[in-house]
């Protein structure tokens, strides 16, 4: 029998949440299964059960045709099972080395500290990664945190690798860097469990997929039995997917002016060198750029996170250079964070309180000096309804939701107050395609009513799609503008790496 | 009149130094402990008590170390099994602690025991100024010295120490990394507890070998702020029980000089000065990236999403 792992009729529910109701699959040998779903459809809670983090209600877990009980991830790895989790699982004050040394087999008590920096350093030269050993994490990027989460999978001798949104925070060179990697591993008989919201990868890689559903599998289909659109239909089924046409920008009014802008980072290198550009009303203008090129600064600097060394920012003639966040909201300008786990939202709060969380001083929310409560809950369910976020029970805390359902909360805050200047970093990271598309649709509406829009992403296929005009950032410097309707992907794929100039 | 200062500044910091240490590892592994004074008191009288039935130190040491390690593990199942609030939990030690000690205490009131004496070692105690202060003193000081750097090396050497720091920063990635979350911070809590406790124990088998009421007079939460001053690191626990001590000292000095000062103002210094000094640091602190554990306080759940 050549499958290494089956799942019978797995059950897991949460207080007031079904989040696995039955699902049945199987993982054969030499194999890239990936699990497609939306938004919440239960993916990561059936990985938590494969290792052994959740305890399913009631199903059966088969690994080599026996039936397996799982206790712990200490159980899952001890039968070759490991994962890298869509939220980190790294010590953000530890150092790198002092991350992936936990993660390491058979490392004695007392290790030779010579001998385990070497090999980790050997790990890391395998991989390209330059990275220095002794810096913490937290000082390192959300691109860098995500391969130091795939190195402690891959030093471990995995039977059964799980891979949860992987590439979702990975740039397109870093994630066909992965694929190498794991379509090697399976070629060598290892099996991988992989997870991802983008199309184009699924279709690249999966040898199967398997779509579930509300916590249910749908059907798993191999590679030649599906193509784009069947898996999209089966995901969303009756479902609809928005529908939007696009006006043209007029270039008539100007929103935000961008005067000789930089900024420094921590380590008090050029993050944005002076950079100059213009927004017009009901524009959607698109960043492209490899991340790391200064993207996260300039989000940074216009939302009033940062501040600038120099340079002006002058919103409708108005100089909003170094206002703090609150004034630069005042002049419209909302934020979408990249990392949302940390400083999206407050993880502890309810889905309605982190919904209101901009603006919660307005008279809509409040009477006199009280939370006006009823109306906060009527937001809230407006606004659930609205975005089609998976919430789970009345009052639920925000840490409870899915990853990409976190993220809507957030996209459904910044848009609540009908912003002038929409600044959007990755916006659509871990949104299911449904999700993704009415955020593009939220966008273009707002676009439609004069908001402009600064759209930044890795995604070609979205700036395409979405922007007016695409410029490219290269180290903090603006490198090339180009119309979307009369460019390649070639095009923008040579101005990202610096090497021309338009 | 230096080299005695030095003296009684090592004498009077020890037992807050073993204290301190034995927080340090409570609160590496993310559990608060505030029954620190209650464990002391513990190890004072179980050190005395074993001295005083065996007519042997060593004994006195271990029967402190093996009280106060059975008491903190109560602390221990309520707030990681249970899941149970450490603040709470601590306090209600500590109380727990001052009681027992005073019941069982009463019978031990006025008995004397033989206390650590002193043993110089050849040649280091030679040292000017520094030579009688450190390496002519009891083995349980040398042995606290041994401690602080055995607990800095476990900490930042072995494996072990990485998956207990991992545990208090972090529970689920150390668990997902398949280190038992549960038991490293249940023994964390225990073996530290023992730890203070043998601070407990230098009070009433050192310092003043014999069993007196609540003799700790606050240490205990001397040591609780420490562990904030020292940033969870053992040597500067060493540095911040000796400024403890040296002011103990000092006021001790003015007290047997005869001033006018009314002995309350200088028997409170010591603690004044600590707090002052832990104030201060702990404002440095907040001004760049903060020492402590991320999940110090935090109980772990492995189905609850963070
Ligand atoms: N520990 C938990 N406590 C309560 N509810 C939970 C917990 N874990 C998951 N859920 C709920 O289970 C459902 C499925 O969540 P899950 O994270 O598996 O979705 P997902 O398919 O991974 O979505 P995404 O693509 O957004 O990551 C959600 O409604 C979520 O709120
Ligand atoms: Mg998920």
């Amino acid at each position: 029998m050549s499958n290494l792992l089956q799942i019978k009729n797995i059950r897991k529910t949460f207080p007031g949440v079904v989040a696995l109701d039955t699902i049945s699959l199987s993982i054969a040998r030499g194999e890239i299964h990936t699990l497609l779903g939306e938004n919440g459809a239960g993916k990561s809670t059936l990985m938590n059960v494969l290792t052994g983090l959740y305890r399913p209600d009631r199903g059966e877990i088969l690994l080599d045709g026996v039936s397996i009980q799982l206790n712990s991830p200490r159980d899952s790895l001890a039968m070759g099972i490991g994962m890298v989790h869509q939220h980190f699982m790294l010590v953000s004050a530890h150092t790198v080395f002092e991350n992936i040394l936990l993660a390491l087999e058979g490392v004695p008590n007392f290790y030779s500290r010579r001998t385990y920096r070497q090999k980790v350093q050997k790990v890391l030269d395998a991989f390209e990664l330059d990275l220095d050993l002794d810096s913490p994490v937290w000082k390192l990027s959300i691109g860098a945190q995500q391969w130091i989460e795939l190195i402690k999978l891959l030093v471990r001798d995995c039977r059964l690798l799980i891979l949860d949104e992987p590439t979702a925070v990975l740039t397109p060179q870093e994630s066909a860097r992965l694929f190498q990697v794991l379509t090697r591993l399976r070629d060598q008989g290892k099996s991988i469990l992989f997870i991802s919201h983008k199309m184009r990868e699924v279709m690249e890689i999966s040898d199967r997929v398997t779509v579930l559903k509300k916590g249910r599998s749908l059907v798993s289909l191999s590679r030649g039995e599906y193509d784009e659109s069947r898996l999209a239909s089966l995901m969303i089924g009756e479902d609809q997917i928005p529908m939007w046409i696009k006006p043209a920008c007029k270039y008539e009014q100007l929103a935000l002016e961008i005067k000789n802008l930089s900024a420094r980072n921590d380590r008090g290198l050029a993050d944005l060198d002076n950079f100059n550009m213009k927004l017009y009303r009901g524009q959607i203008l698109g960043v492209a750029g490899v991340a790391g090129n200064g993207q996260k600064a300039l989000a940074e600097v216009l939302t009033g996170l940062k501040e600038a060394s120099s340079g002006r920012i002058l919103a409708e003639g108005r100089d909003i250079t170094n206002s703090t966040a609150r004034s630069s909201y005042i002049a419209g300008i909302a934020h979408i964070p990249e990392d949302r786990k940390s400083i999206g939202i407050a993880p502890d709060m309810t889905v309605g309180d982190n919904l209101i969380m901009k603006n919660f001083a307005s008279r809509a929310f409040r009477r006199w000096i009280f939370q006006d409560r009823a109306a906060i809950r009527r937001n809230a369910s407006a606004k659930i309804n609205e975005f089609a976020i998976k919430a789970g029970p009345d009052g639920n805390p925000v840490r409870y939701l899915s990853g990409g359902n976190i993220q809507k909360v957030i996209i459904a805050r910044e848009l609540s107050e009908k912003p002038a200047v929409l600044v959007a970093l990755y916006p659509t990271r871990g949104l299911d395609i449904g999700s993704a598309e009415y955020v593009h649709k939220v966008i273009i509406d707002g676009a439609n009513q004069g908001m402009s829009t600064i759209l930044i992403s890795e995604d070609l296929d979205e700036l395409l799609k979405l922007s007016d005009q695409i410029v490219v950032m290269f180290r903090g410097r603006l490198v090339g503008c180009v119309d979307p309707q009369a460019t390649t992907r070639e095009e923008i794929g040579l101005l990202m790496s610096g090497e021309v100039q338009s | 009149m230096l080299e005695i200062l030095l003296d009684a500044t090592v004498r009077a910091g020890t037992p807050i130094l073993f204290a301190t240490l034995g927080a340090i590892i409570n609160e590496r592994a993310g559990i608060i402990n505030l029954g620190i004074e209650g464990l002391m008191l513990i190890g004072a009288l179980a050190g005395f008590a074993g001295t005083q039935a065996s007519g042997s130190l060593l004994i006195g040491v271990v029967a402190a170390f093996v009280a106060a390690l059975l008491a903190g593990s109560i602390h221990g199942f309520i707030t990681v099994q249970l899941r149970g609030n450490q603040i709470v939990s601590g306090l209600a030690l500590t109380m727990f602690g001052i009681g027992i000690t005073a019941l069982f205490g009463r019978s031990m009131v006025g008995l004397t025991i033989a206390g650590f004496e002193r043993v110089a070692i050849p040649g280091l105690s030679g040292l000017p100024l520094i030579g009688k202060a450190f390496f002519n003193q009891d083995l349980l000081i040398y042995f606290s010295f041994f401690l602080v750097v055995a607990i800095a090396l476990f900490f930042y050497r072995t494996r072990w120490g990485l998956a207990l720091r991992t545990v208090g920063e972090n529970p689920a990635a150390a668990d997902t990394c398949g280190v038992p979350v549960i038991l490293t911070r249940f023994l964390a809590v225990a073996i530290g507890s023992g730890i203070v406790g043998i601070g407990g124990a230098y009070l009433s088998l050192a310092t003043t070998p014999m069993w007196i009421e609540n003799m700790t007079a606050g240490r205990g939460w001397i040591a609780v702020a420490l562990v904030i001053f020292a940033s969870w690191s053992s040597y500067r626990a060493l540095a911040g029980a000796y400024l403890f001590g040296g002011i103990t000292a000092m006021q001790l000095r003015f007290q047997a000089m005869g001033t006018t000062v009314s002995v309350h103002i200088l028997q409170m210094m010591p603690y004044f000065f600590t707090i002052l000094v832990l104030v201060i640091s702990t404002i440095r602190l907040q001004k760049g990236a903060s020492q402590q554990p991320e999940n110090l306080g935090q109980p772990y759940d492995r189905e609850d999403r963070k």
